[in-house]
């Protein structure tokens, strides 16, 4: 009986987390094209609802109502799987991500881990969905996504180390307070491992292959790359992972270096400002998935070798570099090491 | 072990940044462009072939929807052709007016050149900002010829009418309301001359805005630096014009070497590149657009001096205004005949060529005699740029090809006629 209530207790965490993850998609939907929108001197959706507030639900069964074409030559089952496989590790990487001190679904003891491992399989979704189309357009896109995944998976690594070695530790919620200090925004990890931090957000934008990242896309080269022959709802179940995963690597890049929940002014100044609250912790992901949406406004595209260039020449030697710093760092105590 | 065949690729006709009905069968070694074979014909309409079965002034019509994004254009160069073989010269203001529209003409195309190339490598917000200033220049498009596209406003002889005097102004509509409506009518309270005039005031800093995105942008320079490099000797080789031989610096601009309309009246700058590639094209294009920006502002001028007739006072050609077809049988027969019969051209052939924003678009005009020319031939400078895809792209990546296309400013109006 105990252990019925257990897992009935986890099901309703889980549900806790993925009904407001897929939620707060639909409305970045929204909020992607209506800040676009707003930067490019046009309206957005803005008919559906109040403020086009419905639209991405309308989308939702626009999408649901499509018929779900397979190619004669595609490999069925690998074809149906993709999806699936890019999807579930967006979503599973949630399990171990804490909302504020001592709420997560689980909180083990070697989370960076297991959120490298899980942001890495997703690759296989993409490069799974471009082999199975048995598409050429798609096929490229598949190439380059898995190349892209692969070198920025070691930038993105390596700055992950630098997290690891300035708190020492691998589990999340202790990586936040390790961050926690009386000096307010400034003994977060963004300033010792500044570096680290923007190799970081950039990796993340690659690895969500996001503009100006998108070349597995590629939408005025390959059209829209691995997922060119996907519709309806598979197409859906595509953009919700990819989604998904930008949602994911804001609330991570708030973790690990903005100070999660930590208040920007701890330790200044009291009262409820100065407080840890997951309000702020929210505030900074949206932030960054702002940020998201501004790059995508403003830059060009990279060409899928720069991007590769990038990568190996200039990220990898970086982080390199900066983990050593911050070795060094933290065996000088300048660094405090947490707990 | 299994033979390693290249991969052949289908890029277009339905492709993104295909810029219309582009097929480009591309043979590649991974991502590296071996061969590429443009394929046209997609969007023939026998513009030529219906032009002979119809008079003259009919097939002006058609000249818009060559190059459709610089319609009038092709419009000068086809009525200058007419002109030329009737021995009939427009009165100067009417050249005016039409120097004033090839400008206009000439930063419509850029625009649309610049977003589309912009999108094309991934920048979309500039294709919005830059259609916001077409949406300016569209509206006196509009106001002098009633539509926006396809004009149909140079006439043999002159223009069909001279400028408005008013503005058409934005209605209140759940779109443009409020300080927005306010705005755009800000402009719009004078004459047409008074709205392009608070045009090229503003356009200066909004071509700064486009390059505050894009000149400096490393990304945008990664991708047009060294890209699709076109040497001058090459760029003669293939019968290149407009901005793709400028922008390898061959300082060649009918506009200054063969000047027509009335060119010569104003001063202009032609501003080349260096080493032509894409970037060199992108910003020889860009300082296009403020250098047209200048002739805009300097016919302002001169026709706010200079009233006067805009169309020869020769019925034979033009027809007579309507007030005096109705009470003069003269011009009553004159109308007639010009409406259903047209007019007569000489006997010869012509040439005539005009800068057109992509580069030298050319008409070339067999009369018999007849009121319908015997043959029409149309030089496109798109189609000699297009011809040349192979060899610019060779050994490029696929990105590159969109970079290349981009730039070569293709539109399938013109290179399928």
């Amino acid at each position: 009986m105990d252990d019925l209530l257990l897992v009935a207790w986890t099901l309703l965490k889980v549900l806790l987390i993925t009904i407001p993850l897929i939620l707060s998609v639909a409305f970045y939907t929204l909020a992607e094209r209506r800040v676009i929108g707003y930067m490019q001197v046009r309206m957005g959706p803005m008919h559906i609802g109040p403020w086009g507030l419905l639209q991405p639900f309308a989308d939702v069964f626009k999408m649901l109502f499509k018929e779900l074409v397979v190619p004669t030559n595609a490999d069925r089952f690998l074809y149906v799987l993709a999806p699936l496989l890019a999807l579930a590790p967006a979503f599973a990487a949630w399990a171990v991500v804490p909302f504020d001190q001592g709420i997560a679904l689980s909180q083990i003891d070697a989370g960076l881990l297991y959120l490298l491992a899980m942001t890495s399989l997703g690759v296989y979704g993409v490069i799974l969905a471009g082999w199975a189309s048995n598409s050429k357009y798609a096929f490229l896109g598949a190439m380059r996504s898995a190349a892209q995944i692969v070198s920025y998976e070691i930038a993105m690594g390596f700055a992950l180390v630098g997290v690891l070695i300035a708190a020492g530790s691998l589990n999340l919620e202790k990586i936040v307070m390790a961050q926690s200090g009386n000096l307010g925004f400034l003994e977060w990890f963004w300033l010792p491992l500044l570096p680290l931090f923007l190799v970081y957000l950039i990796s993340g934008v690659a690895e969500t292959n996001r503009a100006p990242f998108d070349v597995a896309e590629g939408e005025s080269e390959i059209v829209a790359g691995f997922h060119v022959e996907y519709s309806g709802s598979a197409f859906a179940v595509f953009f919700l992972a990819e989604y998904a995963n930008m949602i994911l690597i804001s609330f991570l890049t708030a973790l690990l270096f903005m100070g999660g929940w930590l208040s920007p002014f701890q330790g200044l100044i009291g009262g409820p400002l100065g407080a840890p609250s997951p309000i702020w912790l929210l505030a900074k992901a949206v932030f960054f998935m702002f940020c998201f949406l501004w790059f995508r406004a403003t830059f060009p595209r990279y060409r899928y070798d720069q991007i590769m260039r990038l990568g190996w020449k200039i990220f990898i030697p970086i982080t390199i570099v900066w983990i050593a710093v911050a070795a060094v760092l933290v065996v000088m105590g300048v660094l405090e090491r947490g707990a | 072990m299994a033979e390693i065949r290249n991969y052949t690729m289908n890029f277009g006709p339905q492709h993104p940044a295909a810029h219309g009905v582009l097929r480009l069968v591309l043979e590649l070694d991974g991502e590296t462009i071996i061969r590429a074979d443009p394929h046209v014909g997609l969007l023939h309409r026998g513009t030529e072939k219906l032009a002979e079965s119809k008079p003259y002034n009919q097939s002006i019509g058609y000249m818009d929807r060559l190059d459709y994004v610089s319609m009038m254009c092709n419009e000068h160069a086809y009525v200058r052709a007419i002109e030329r073989l009737l021995g009939c010269e427009p009165p100067p203001r009417a050249q005016v007016i039409r120097t004033l529209f090839d400008e206009i003409t000439r930063v419509l195309n850029h625009l649309m050149w610049l977003g589309s190339n912009a999108l094309d490598l991934g920048a979309m917000t500039l294709f919005l900002y830059a259609f916001r200033e077409r949406e300016e220049l569209m509206d006196c498009y509009e106001a002098v010829s009633g539509a926006r596209l396809h004009a149909t406003y140079y006439r043999p002889g002159g223009v069909y009418r001279d400028l408005p005097e008013r503005m058409p102004q934005y209605k209140e509509s759940p779109w443009t309301k409020g300080a927005d409506l306010k705005r755009r009518n800000e402009w719009r309270q004078g004459s047409m001359l008074d709205f392009l005039e608070a045009f090229c005031a503003d356009f200066p800093k909004r071509v700064d805005e486009y390059e505050t995105l894009l000149t400096d942008n490393r990304i945008w320079k990664q991708r047009t630096v060294n890209i699709g490099v076109i040497a001058p000797e090459m760029a003669l080789r293939w019968g290149m014009t407009g901005p793709m031989l400028r922008g390898s610096g061959v300082a060649w601009d009918l506009r200054k070497k063969q000047p027509y309309a009335a060119y010569d009246k104003f001063e202009f700058d032609v501003p080349v590149g260096v080493n032509g590639d894409c970037y060199d094209r992108y910003l020889v294009r860009v300082e296009e657009m403020r250098q047209s920006n200048r002739i805009m502002k300097q016919c302002v001028d001169w026709l706010r001096k200079n009233p006067g007739d805009v169309m020869v006072r020769n019925f034979k050609v033009a027809p007579p205004s309507r007030m005096e077809m109705k009470d003069d049988m003269e011009a009553l027969i004159h109308h007639f005949k010009l409406f259903t019969e047209g007019y007569s051209v000489p006997a010869g052939e012509v040439y005539c060529a005009v800068e057109a924003p992509k580069g030298e678009f050319g008409a070339y005009l067999i009369s018999d005699g007849a009121n319908k020319p015997f043959r029409v031939k149309l030089r496109a400078p798109g189609f000699a740029h297009l011809s040349a895809m192979d060899e610019i792209v060779r050994g490029h990546m696929l990105p590159d090809v969109v970079a290349v296309i981009g730039t070569l400013d293709i539109v399938f109006g013109e290179i399928d006629r």
